[in-house]
């Protein structure tokens, strides 16, 4: 298990280098995507069968899709002369030397702690669900609160006054 | 040794079943179009379907040297992982399947939600502007027939309890599912005619507008792989509507198992041909409005009044 572990973790730490560091957008949102499944693997084996499952559907089948068709309607291909300027080899040295020392201090805090393991039994669709509408039922609603806001949101946006003539019959 | 033939078993039905499609739809359009079809290679105009792989194989495989390579190349494969990668968790029998899984019902609809990049990824690389387009309409509509094809599956699997396929099946032995779930199968019928984009949900490469879509560029055993992989969809629908809604393998004692899953599996293939043969195709805002505007409310309907009447008979 524990094999299949590293190789999980090691191709979704390649992949979002490779997402952040791409210079080609789709090729990025590739990689992105691919991270995200290698995530998935690892919560299968961790025992969470059901989290794997809405990984895929929702993180890698739905939200990267979007990502993609909006990328495709903007035609965001290659990376332009401009976004070059902005970005010099100078500027990632500060950067990279707080996220080394935050590393460190991460693996110290993770190497202090007492070992955890996995869970035996893997957690069945049932158990979520049933946790979901119990203990974390506040924060359900919250969420699907939140969401029925962002549909309100769009359809306001989106909403076109009827047309009552044909559009070669209008005046411009 | 068992595991690798039935793997074997598996991948050998659905790749004969697909190929063999080919000369299938042919047949029956023919007959549903007063005319004789491809009869002339072999018994029955059999030898045809081996005549075309043959062909498809044997096609120069160009890439266009203005796509995105990489990408390009990747595209056809996505489709015929995600949709082969799904056999697996489908009971062809009793005994017959290659894995059961309790999440069985939502690896399906993952591996069907990633098979959109298949045809999105194909149509931008293709760097072609009625690629393009049929990509673009591609993942509106499949994204949009997602949704209710998880939703109209939920009552069934609240009637059987489980996500897995088999216990779904076996629930059936009492009355197949789609008399109570009538309307879960309606849809679900449908959303699957729009993920297999068939005609009439063929708009992402609706050949009158846009050449071919979303594979224009594509040629040889790519464009293979597209062709086989959208029989291999049907096929898939087809299992799975035998499977979910009209009890898979159960059925009277004196044909195998098996045999009674197949038998369905061709009949809802059959029901997907006529359809090509018969009914024009859409327009995209109106495909797009059945979607959001009829089948979303009929599958959340379904599934309020299926949950209220479990609750209420425990």
């Amino acid at each position: 298990m524990d094999v299949f572990f590293y190789i999980a973790a090691v191709v979704a730490i390649i992949s979002t280098i490779m997402a952040i560091s791409g210079r080609n957008a789709i090729h990025s949102l590739l990689f992105l995507i691919l991270s995200l499944l290698a995530i998935s693997v690892i919560f299968y084996l961790l025992s969470a069968p059901f989290i794997a499952a809405l990984e895929v559907i929702i993180y890698a089948g739905a939200i990267m899709v979007l990502f993609i068709f909006v990328t495709m309607m903007l035609n965001i291909g290659l990376e332009r002369e401009a976004e070059k300027k902005w970005l010099k080899p100078r500027m990632w040295i500060l950067p990279s030397v707080l996220a080394a020392v935050l590393l460190i201090n991460l693996i110290m805090a993770i190497k202090s702690l007492p070992q955890i393991t996995a869970g035996t039994g893997a957690i069945q669709p049932k158990q979520v669900g049933i946790s979901l509408f119990s203990t974390y039922l506040l924060g359900v609603e919250i969420a699907a609160i939140l969401l029925m806001a962002g549909v309100i949101g769009a359809y306001h946006l989106g909403s076109q006054k009827k047309k009552v003539k044909h559009r070669f019959l209008e005046i411009k | 040794m068992k595991y690798v033939l039935i793997i074997a078993g598996v991948l050998g039905i659905a790749l004969t079943i697909a190929a063999g499609l080919i000369w299938v739809e042919r047949r029956l359009l023919s007959v549903w179009q007063d005319r004789l079809g491809p009869n002339r290679v072999g018994p029955f105009g059999l030898g045809q379907v081996i005549a075309d792989t043959i062909k498809l194989f044997f096609k120069e495989d160009w890439v266009p040297p203005f796509s995105d390579r990489p990408v390009f190349v990747l595209a056809p494969g996505i489709l015929m992982i995600t949709i082969l990668l799904t056999f697996a968790v489908v009971p062809f029998g009793p005994n017959f399947y290659v894995f059961d899984s309790n999440i069985g019902v939502l690896f399906f609809l993952g591996n069907s939600s990633l098979g959109v990049y298949s045809i999105v990824l194909g149509g931008w690389a293709s760097n072609n502007k009625y690629s393009l387009i049929g990509a673009m309409r591609a993942s509106a509509q499949m994204l949009t027939y997602e949704v209710f094809m998880g939703l109209s599956l939920m009552g069934v699997v609240m009637m059987a309890d489980s996500f897995s396929f088999c216990k779904i099946v076996e629930a059936q032995k009492g009355g197949w599912f789609f008399i109570p779930q009538f309307i879960g199968f309606i849809v679900f019928f449908i959303a699957g005619i729009a993920e297999t984009h068939r005609l009439p949900f063929d708009i992402p490469e609706a050949e009158g507008e846009l050449i071919a879509g979303y594979h224009s560029e594509y040629s040889g055993m790519k464009f293979g792989m597209f062709f086989v992989g959208e029989y291999l969809g049907i096929t898939l629908i087809s299992g799975l509507i035998a499977t979910l809604f009209f009890g898979g393998w159960l059925g009277p004692s004196f044909l195998p198992p098996v045999f009674w899953f197949l038998l369905k599996t061709f009949f809802f293939i059959g029901v997907f041909i006529l359809l090509r043969a018969s009914l024009p195709r859409p327009r995209y805002d109106q495909l797009m409005e059945l979607g959001w505007k009829v089948l979303l409310p009929l599958a959340l309907l379904n599934l309020l009044v299926t949950g209220a009447i479990l609750i209420f008979l425990k």
